[in-house]
């Protein structure tokens, strides 16, 4: 039976390998996404076959309560709050972890066995990390979902503060790892785990959430894979650092998308960014300014063959996404071609600002990537940008001296013709004013966001 | 020590297949790729299955409970809100 079941596990294992695959293309998504389901069905019906399972009771009650408050969440969640539904589930995955490596020591104790080394070290890691996850995935909920401020909180001593815990909790890791038998201190070390994963997490900001919930993605695979190791389970492993791995991908493009390194996106008094180096805004801005009405916009927009829209979080928050795919149609019923460029970070996960056009009915065809997108720039008639700042400003590309310089941008500004459609002149995350606004190409379209583009549909229907 | 051995080389090899399959998925696809690895990293719940239903002791038993129904959440949801998310992309 032992060997049926472990060579399921492999099944399964290939099933999930496969299911990731699927992800490589909208295509192929929701069969890979199936894959994955049925490879965690499978490994879920044959371990409940496993001899030492001598009652079903409690293992039916806790499928029942986990899976409808699962379905519900997955049912009723909005698009805009999928970064907050990731990050309790990050949460909730390196819980059950850490749990579960709880349960098996106290087991093996309880048992009689004298557990080896490599298990309690196994145990200490996914207790650190699923503590950790768990608590720092709430905090992740609570300041997306505004229960908290998103500002980072900060306080004198903040980092020493977490160094220490951090020395004590590896101290009492090391200590029950001497100890195995004193299976309390295993739960002294979680509630350290908690404590650091709180604190770790509150002194960043909302804007950088991104990183947080990739990388708490990336901590509850490898949670999985140390509960692996203590379980001798390779299946938990495989799975574990597959997730461990997309996790750390998914971060560091985060981190250079937003220019800036994981430590100083943990570490810096983030979202305050000192004085910028640079021209001041009035000096970039004075007198070079066009201000342009609808009207104005809707003729620049007549007769454009080719049309690129890059879309920020702010269109996301005025929940103009179905308006803009309105305004992408009527240019197209008038022969453009319609396209839409998304920097990695124009939403407030990776990937989000995709989701949040395919709800709008966009096709994924007319959704591009940075790199295609800056191909397509140079033979296009308008680019609209709405909501979106720093990840269009070109100083990136030149100013040496700027917090943005080299950050990966959309070169708008090589477009025939830049439309901005934004509230003021006001500066985005990083502070410092953006030369396009007053380039000879730009037309800024003061409004906000879902009214400016219902006037402009209004005036481009008028010029027909 | 030569199952600790295996066991470590797995991880290793697994890391690489993770990094090889990852990498090819689209940025389009990154909430859902995160959404759906989520899911699987729920795939504890095989030890937790083991825990609550052994019942070796009292306090086995409500680890066991609870981790079944922090597991269960991360793997309903993640494939239910995954699939959600990638029809969005299918239609038309």
């Amino acid at each position: 039976m032992g060997v049926l079941i472990n060579l399921a596990y492999l099944v399964a294992s290939v099933l999930f390998i496969f299911g990731l695959k699927g992800l490589s293309h909208p295509r192929t998504a929701v069969r890979g996404n199936l894959l994955g389901a049925l490879g965690m069905l499978l490994a879920i019906v044959v371990t409940l076959l496993h001899r030492s399972i001598v009652s079903y009771q409690v293992i039916v009650a806790g499928l029942v309560v986990g899976g409808a408050i699962g379905a519900v969440m997955a049912v009723k969640v909005r698009m805009t709050a999928m970064p907050q539904m990731v990050a309790l589930l990050n949460g909730f995955g390196g819980g059950a972890s850490a749990l579960v490596a709880g349960a098996a020591l106290v087991e093996a104790v309880v048992l009689g066995q004298q557990p080896p080394v490599d298990f309690t070290v196994a145990t200490v890691a996914s207790g650190l990390i699923g503590g950790v996850t768990f608590w720092g995935s709430l905090v992740a909920f609570a300041k997306l979902e505004e229960l908290i401020p998103g500002q980072p909180i900060l306080f004198r001593g903040q980092h020493w503060l977490n160094l220490l815990l951090l020395i004590v909790a590896l101290a009492m890791g090391a200590w029950l790892i001497d100890h195995p038998q004193q299976t309390q201190s295993y739960w002294v070390l979680l509630g350290l785990a908690s404590g650091l994963g709180v604190l770790t997490t509150i002194p960043i900001g909302g804007a950088d959430m991104p990183v947080v919930i990739s990388l708490l993605n990336s901590y509850s695979g490898l949670a999985a894979a140390a509960t692996g190791f203590v379980l001798s389970n390779n299946m938990l492993i495989i799975a574990g650092s597959l997730v461990g791995a997309s996790g750390i991908i998914l971060t560091s493009i985060m981190c250079r998308a937003m220019n800036r390194s994981l430590a100083n996106v943990l570490f810096g008094g983030v979202g305050s960014v000192a004085a910028a180096a640079g021209p001041s805004a009035d000096a970039v801005y004075a007198g070079k300014v066009k201000a342009a009405t609808a009207e104005e916009v809707a003729m620049v927009l007549d007769g454009a063959r080719r049309v690129v829209i890059v879309p920020g979080y702010g269109l996301a928050v005025s929940q103009a996404q179905h308006a803009l795919q309105q305004l992408a149609s009527l240019l197209e019923s008038r022969g453009a071609d319609v396209l839409y460029a998304i920097h990695p970070v124009a939403g407030r996960m990776p990937g989000h600002m995709n989701v949040l056009l395919a709800e709008a009915d966009v096709p994924y065809e007319k959704l591009k990537d940075l790199d295609e997108a800056n191909a397509l720039f140079p033979e296009t008639d308008v680019a609209i940008v709405i909501g979106a700042n720093d990840v269009v400003n070109p100083l990136a590309r030149m100013n040496s001296n700027s917090p943005i310089a080299g950050m990966p941008i959309l070169d708008v500004d090589k477009a025939k013709t830049v439309v901005v459609i934004k509230r003021s002149l006001s500066p985005g995350f990083a502070g410092v004013p953006n030369p396009l606004f007053a380039a000879d190409n730009t037309l800024m379209y003061f409004a906000d966001g879902k009214k400016a583009i219902n006037d402009l549909i209004q005036a481009l229907k008028e010029l027909s | 020590m030569d199952v600790l051995v295996s066991t470590i080389t797995i991880f290793v090899l697994a890391i690489f297949v993770g990094f090889e399959v990852i990498t090819k998925v689209p940025p389009i696809l990154h909430t859902p790729l995160m959404s759906g690895s989520n899911a699987i990293s729920g795939i504890t719940i095989v030890g937790a299955l083991i825990s609550a239903g052994s019942q070796h002791t009292t306090l086995t038993t409500v680890l066991g409970f609870l981790a079944v129904v922090f597991a269960t959440i991360n793997v309903v949801g993640g494939f239910l809100v995954t699939h959600r998310m990638l029809e969005m992309f299918q239609r038309k």
